[in-house]
């Protein structure tokens, strides 16, 4: 069966909903990839997320491995173009209109009024993910010691998800 | 070191860029070594490389071109990609730019993705890879706390905030429809007040 389409359109759409940042997405990705498509299980989209944030560039990167597992490289391909094509095209006309937006009064509304939703849909995409990522105290140690880490301390993020993996080792290895 | 020998050159940088253009190579290897490089958040290494290293934008457009790629739909770091390349070459500078900071995390996260298609189940990697997924959940609430601190008009947004996830989490609305509702809801609250008479009058 060929999926291009289907990944196009999913990613495509997807982008849109990417207001202040990839996880705002989640939980709609979540819905469309594997309740939908089943491209893949939910604990796999959460490990290819979490893992993503330690590979550099933007953070979603790793829609590229569902476009490769459901399409191959010309899905890979395929979700590139389709995730950050129409964002893409949007910031260009925005950034030639925005100088003449400067004395429009509506601009500083617009821009007040969507980050405490952008904020809330980043928190609501986390909360998916907690979903499927926190369980039990080991996890939820992890998640709140990297979290009062990075609040205390100006630390690299990746390598605390780097940090995380080991203590995922010690934690979860059968003995 | 080149801005101190040359005192002209440092006072051009205080004032704005020195650089209003770059050629399309340039472009590309600079988002190409911003996109190899920057791990843990690209914001920081876009910064360092646009602003201090190579001039193209100073510091103040770099935040305006910061709270525009937060407002619109898109990655912070692709949104800037297109901003930044947008100033520098038009839309070629755009495409070099994107097309750049996208490599080498896509090719990483291509070779990532075959791999655990095949190893996912190995038991180390499933072990690790919990941890992983409890550390990233602890780095997204960190990002929310920084932007909360950052970008929040006053308290009544929590409200807006607690309205979104209530919506999307609790009430299981699609993501588009709350950022209609309540995207629409926020603008109103904060729609511009002194200034609507002068338009009316106008």
């Amino acid at each position: 069966m060929n999926q291009i389409p289907a990944l196009v359109r999913v990613f495509a759409y997807l982008s849109l909903l990417t207001v202040g940042g990839g996880m705002a997405a989640f939980p709609e990705m979540k819905i469309l990839t594997v309740e939908v498509h089943k491209w893949l299980t939910f604990p796999q989209l959460i490990h290819l997320y979490s893992v993503g944030q330690m590979a550099p560039g933007p953070n979603m990167m790793m829609i590229v491995a569902i476009g490769q597992w459901a399409g191959g490289i010309l899905g890979a391909l395929a979700v590139l173009v389709a995730f950050f094509g129409p964002t893409a095209l949007l910031a260009f006309l925005v950034a030639r209109l925005w100088k003449k937006l400067e004395r429009w009064p509506w601009r500083t509304s617009i821009q007040q009024g969507l980050a405490p939703v952008s904020i809330g849909l980043l928190l609501a995409g986390c909360f998916t993910m907690a979903k499927g990522a926190i369980f039990g105290l080991e996890t939820a140690a992890i998640a709140v010691g990297v979290l009062l880490i990075l609040l205390q301390y100006k630390i690299n993020p990746a390598l605390l998800v780097l940090a995380g993996a080991v203590l995922g080792v010690l934690s979860f290895m059968p003995q | 070191m080149s801005d101190v020998a040359n005192p002209a050159l440092g006072a051009a940088v205080s004032a704005g860029p020195v650089v209003a253009q770059a050629s399309i190579g340039q472009i590309f290897l600079e988002f190409l070594i911003i996109g190899a490089t920057s791990f843990g958040g690209v914001v920081p290494y876009l910064r360092g490389s646009l602003v201090t290293k190579r001039h193209w934008v100073n510091d103040k457009e770099f935040v305006e071109m910061l709270s525009i790629s937060q407002s619109l739909p898109g990655l912070n770091a692709t949104n800037m990609a297109v901003l930044v390349g947008e100033k520098l070459h038009g839309a070629l500078g755009s495409l070099a730019a994107i097309f750049g900071i996208c490599l080498p995390g896509a090719v990483l996260m291509y070779i990532v993705g075959i791999f655990y298609r095949i190893h996912g189940d190995h038991i180390w990697i499933t072990a690790a890879l919990k941890g992983v997924a409890a550390a990233a959940v602890g780095l997204i609430l960190s990002t929310v706390v920084g932007l909360s601190k950052k970008s929040l008009a006053g308290k009544f947004d929590f409200i807006f905030i607690a309205l979104t996830v209530i919506a999307v989490n609790r009430l299981h609305q699609s993501v588009p429809r709350t950022l209609i509702g309540v995207g629409l809801l926020a603008i109103l609250f904060h729609r511009p007040r002194n200034k609507r008479k002068e338009s009316v009058a106008q």
